[in-house]
């Protein structure tokens, strides 16, 4: 099971979290076409490398991203 | 063959403490310390089991945990390894799948038929005509291996265990020992994991000083405080160094259990295994490995035979030659290493009686020792990310490249003395409490708390200098076919055979075979289904490859993977009396909820009658405090929220950012800047976190702050003609008249005395209603006033299901039962109330396009002609005149109110308008006609009688 590292709680079993799923940025909802909007709410790149990624701390309640290698699952630094 | 006990010898057996047992029935006696397979063996047993498919006779191979010969059931827990099962007073053993006896059994004539039976046979015989398979499985399920499962029996008591050592020791033989001792004396915490009864590896059936050397090293592991498992199997190693960990010898009444041990780093040392050797007649009763033959002898004082031809081509196979001519055996050699080659086994009644060699040389013996190599278990290195590759000089594999948290030692690491093995494995253990202590160091860093008695890492560890490989021949088969996977029957002319028909690469093979499938998981097997396909094609064994080996490690049984049976759920203050009241609980969510007290359509035929009260705790309740709470309302609910007055609530449905209904409830403002929300009772937890993730992440310059109240609150909704009459009689301090609290609104309260209390007026039943939120340690109290002060009006509590009933009556959907994963906003009636003229709302785009669409599935209610029918839910609705599905039932009740059904569904926009006709084909196959309901509600379409 992943490790994960909580910038509040320090490094917890995945259990304690809710993944969020690579992270995306929101097309602005006023001017999104139809493709901008589905690429952002169904489309993942899903590489096999480096990713930013959302986490949820059960513990402290806090949303936070953190940088994931999709290959070893080795963790860089949380960023809030 | 006719094993004997010695008169002396055997490590680990006590021969002052006799145990008796039975055995098909007979009773027999061992010495505590025994196995099934040796206390058997005392007593001149050599046939534990027939094999699988040809119910061959079949006695020791390994005699250990691995032996696939040896599968027994006790008492009534089936498939039982016989040669690691310790006997216990008063067991009763038996041989499984054998008829009418072990020694005769009538399914050996398929042995006659062998040749017929050859990889595949099965799929190819039964497969056609598909039709006859539910015959073909029932008798070819009499033939299946395995013992007899006892429904009756009782569950035993199995549990679970956390752990965070810094240094876990997979393996508990002399490599495994020496590096839990130095990863322990470096300051780590260690524990030690061995899947025998005893520490001591391959030293226990070693020579009288390897014993010595085993126990001091035992002793010294308790010393400096290691924490041993012995009877315990490491299953599997997963992300981050997690690893399972099967515990059967727990202490006290429980069975067995899982240790999830999450280890800063992670030492391998399970030793190699040794492997049979493929020839003619090599699953004859009498044919072992050296190291079966020699845990005989030492372990457990047992003379194997009287006879015997060793075939050796290593140090292990000379030392069994030597040990049993010490027990008095009469030995013949054939080595291995000078080309000698043993090529047939032959004899009566399964056994052993004649041993032929390559130069055609034939020994009368009852008993053949074979030491041809080893497997390297790198299954753990497998789990770790490593493809181990072959070494033909040394004949095995050998892991290629760790990750810096998993350290190979012992055997899997390399050959050499005693000496230089305990060498390397106390420098891996010094470089793993080095890399565990660094490991926790760093973690208790990231904990923003005092570091506190975390020992620092020692400076000076360092790769240990890599071991020797001792040369070994490569000896797989002879030059005559044999049995490659004992459990399975799967011999090498099989696999030769799938490879003719194409099944040319190892993990087909496999799979066609069932070759490494079964009980032994390829411990024994893997290796030589690879070199004896390699050699049929051509290739070597580096170029054929291996299988890939999975977890776990040793098969785990599902009680211990079950743990212990507790559900955890939560309760309102009301449990109690809904416990001690004839409530009938249905388990919600995270909930125990009450689903009826006896008569469900009394209870909602009661709600509009009279007044009826239902415990609604487990609704969700966000209390909202903030100046941006009306945009962060606007933004997760799909209508508007700026012009809410202090005292109203209002009703919203929350999509995602697909467009697809989330979740619902009404939100009531109770202050200038506070708001309390309710979700749905299965959204409480998940709404909150929406909510959440939208303040933190995409809006974190509002100023919003949300408790989540569920609990905090215990949730009455009081319903009914009679609930204002109700509610007058406990509460003073609101005027409860319909012009001063009109519908949809909310207002302070003190509630049979209980002071902060909230009431909202709403109706989910289509009721005059009020939810009243009292804080939860009140709950009861205001419950049985309830009940107290309602007695001449007719109040009666009802359950969930009164609830169901009466909200279908009024036509009001749920989450998640009429809607699904593709109803957007527009398809569930909802037209009117989304708004898009918003600058932004969560799915506003998706709200937007689906506006304009005109092929959305439509949630309509629907009633059949014939009101008497209730259809089950998930019943499909069909056009009549094409017979094309064009929805289903969503829900379904009898309606105590209108004695006829009443009905809920999706259909295709094209029949979703009131009056058109539909077929429901019930599950019973019939076909009977409904209509599109009206209104929504069948009960009070205007709202009459909520605005009552
Ligand atoms: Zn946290």
């Amino acid at each position: 099971m992943l490790l994960v590292p909580c910038p509040n709680c320090g490094p917890r079993d995945a259990s304690d979290f809710k993944f969020g799923g690579e992270s995306s940025s929101r097309p602005d909802p006023r001017t999104a076409t139809p493709e901008q909007w589905r690429d952002y709410v169904h489309l993942k790149t899903n590489v096999a490398g480096n990713q930013k990624e959302t986490w949820y701390c059960r513990g402290c309640r806090t949303y936070f991203s953190l940088h994931r290698d999709t290959v070893t699952n080795i963790f860089g630094a949380p960023q809030s | 063959m006719s094993p004997s006990r010695l008169p002396s010898g055997g490590a680990v057996i006590d021969r002052s403490r006799p145990i008796k047992f039975k055995w098909n029935g007979k009773s027999f006696t061992g010495f505590e310390g025994d196995t099934i397979v040796s206390a058997l063996a005392a007593n001149g047993v050599d046939v534990f089991s027939r094999s699988m498919k040809y119910h061959r006779r079949r006695g020791i191979l390994t005699g250990d945990f691995w032996d696939p010969n040896c599968f027994v059931q006790v008492g009534d827990e089936p498939n039982v390894r016989a040669g690691h099962r310790l006997i216990s007073a008063g067991i009763e053993v038996s041989a499984q799948n054998v008829w009418p006896s072990l020694e005769r059994d009538v399914k050996a004539a398929n042995g006659l038929v062998g040749r017929f039976l050859t990889a595949g046979f099965y799929y190819k015989t039964f497969m056609k005509p598909a039709t006859l398979w539910p015959k073909y499985e029932k008798i070819l399920a009499t033939f299946a291996p395995g013992g007899a499962i006892d429904i009756e029996s009782t569950p035993g008591r199995y549990d679970k265990r956390y752990s965070h050592p810094d240094v876990l020791v997979a393996g508990g033989g002399p490599a495994g020992m020496a590096a839990a001792i130095a990863a322990a004396e470096a300051g780590a915490d260690v524990m030690l994991v061995e899947h025998n009864h005893q520490l001591g590896g391959h030293l226990l059936w070693g020579s009288a000083e390897d014993q010595k050397r085993a126990a001091s090293l035992g002793a010294r592991c308790i010393e400096v405080g290691v924490e041993v498992l012995t009877d315990s199997t490491v299953t599997g190693r997963y992300d981050g160094s997690w690893v399972a960990i099967n515990q059967r010898n727990v202490a006290g009444e429980t069975i067995e259990r899982v240790v999830k041990a999450r280890a800063k780093c992670l030492v391998i040392a399970p030793g190699l295994i040794e492997r049979p050797y493929i020839f003619e007649g090599n699953d004859r009763v009498g044919v072992m490995t050296s190291g079966a033959a020699r845990r005989m002898l030492n372990m457990y004082g047992i003379k194997p035979g009287q006879k015997a031809v060793v075939f050796t081509a290593n140090a292990a196979g000379d030392a069994a030659a030597a040990d049993l001519a010490d027990a008095g055996v009469e030995v013949t050699t054939v080595d291995g290493r000078t080309g000698a080659d043993v090529v047939r086994a032959s004899g009566s009644g399964d056994r052993v009686e004649q041993v032929e060699l390559a130069d055609g040389t034939v020994y009368e013996a009852d008993l053949l020792v074979t030491a041809v190599g080893w497997t390297a278990p790198t299954s753990l290195a497998n789990m770790s990310g490593d493809r181990p590759s072959y070494d033909p000089s040394a004949a095995r594999f050998f892991c290629t490249s760790l990750p810096d948290d998993v350290l190979p030692t012992g055997g899997l690491a390399g050959d050499g003395s005693l000496e230089e093995n305990l060498t390397h494995a106390s420098a891996t253990g010094r470089l793993a409490a080095r890399r565990g202590l660094t490991m926790r160091n760093q973690m208790r860093s990231m904990t923003p708390r005092a570091s506190t008695g975390v020992p620092a890492p020692i400076k000076d560890a360092s790769e240990p200098a890599p071991l020797p490989r001792a040369n070994h021949p490569e000896l797989f088969r002879s030059t005559t076919h044999g049995l490659v996977d004992f459990s399975e029957d799967v011999g090498s002319k099989d696999l030769w055979a799938a490879a003719a028909e194409g099944f040319d690469s190892v993990e087909l093979v496999k799979r066609f075979t069932t070759a490494t499938m079964g009980p032994s998981q390829g411990k024994l097997e893997t290796v030589n289904t690879v070199a004896v396909l390699a050699e049929y094609l051509g290739q070597s064994i580096e170029e054929v490859g291996t299988t890939v080996w999975r977890p776990p490690y040793a098969p785990v049984s599902l009680g211990a993977l079950a743990g212990k049976n507790s559900t955890p759920h939560r309760i309102s203050s009301i449990h109690v009396w809904n416990k001690a009241n004839n409530c009938k609980f249905i388990h919600a969510g995270a909930w125990l909820r009450p689903d009826h007290y006896g008569n469900a359509q009394a209870e909602a035929k009661n709600v509009r009658d009279n007044v009826g009260i239902i415990d609604v705790t487990p609704l969700g309740k966000l209390d909202l405090q903030g100046p941006n709470v009306p945009d962060l309302l606007e933004l997760l609910y799909v209508n508007k929220w700026r012009k809410l007055d202090i005292g109203k609530v209002r009703y919203g449905v929350m999509v995602g950012e697909d467009g697809v209904v989330l979740d619902d409830g009404v939100t009531a403002r109770l202050g200038e800047e506070h708001y309390m929300m309710t979700t749905t009772s299965s959204g409480a937890a998940s709404i909150w976190e929406w909510a959440e993730n939208w303040l933190q992440t995409e809006r974190p310059d509002w100023d919003v702050r949300i408790v989540p109240v569920t609990t905090s609150y215990t949730s009455i909704n009081v319903a009914g003609p009679k609930s204002r009459e109700l509610l007058l009689k406990i509460c003073e301090d609101v005027d409860l008249s319909n012009e001063a609290f009109g519908y949809m609104s909310a207002r302070p309260a003190t509630v049979a005395g209980v002071a902060e209390s909230l009431m909202l007026r709403i109706g989910f039943t289509g009721e005059l209603s009020y939810e009243v939120h009292v804080p939860a340690a009140h709950g009861l109290k205001v419950w049985e006033a309830l009940l107290d002060a309602g007695k001449d009006l007719g109040v009666k509590p009802f359950g969930l299901e009164a609830q169901r009933i009466l909200r279908l009556e009024k036509g009001h959907f749920i989450v998640g039962q009429d809607t699904d994963g593709l109803t957007r906003g527009a398809s569930a009636g909802l037209g009117g109330l989304i708004k898009l003229d918003k600058d932004d709302g969560v799915g506003l785009p998706e709200l937007r396009w689906a506006a304009d669409r005109t092929d959305l599935a439509q949630v309509v209610s629907i009633a059949l002609d014939d009101g008497m029918i209730v259809p089950e839910e998930a019943s499909q609705l069909v056009d009549g005149e094409t017979n094309t599905i064009v929805g289903r039932i969503t829900s379904s009740r009898m309606s105590p109110n209108l004695g006829r059904s009443v009905c809920m569904g999706q259909v295709i926009p094209e029949l979703a308008a009131p009056g058109s006709k539909l077929t429901v084909l019930l599950t019973d196959g019939r076909r009977v006609p409904a209509k599109i309901h009206t209104d929504h509600a069948f009960i009070d379409p205007e709202g009459a009688r909520l605005r009552a």
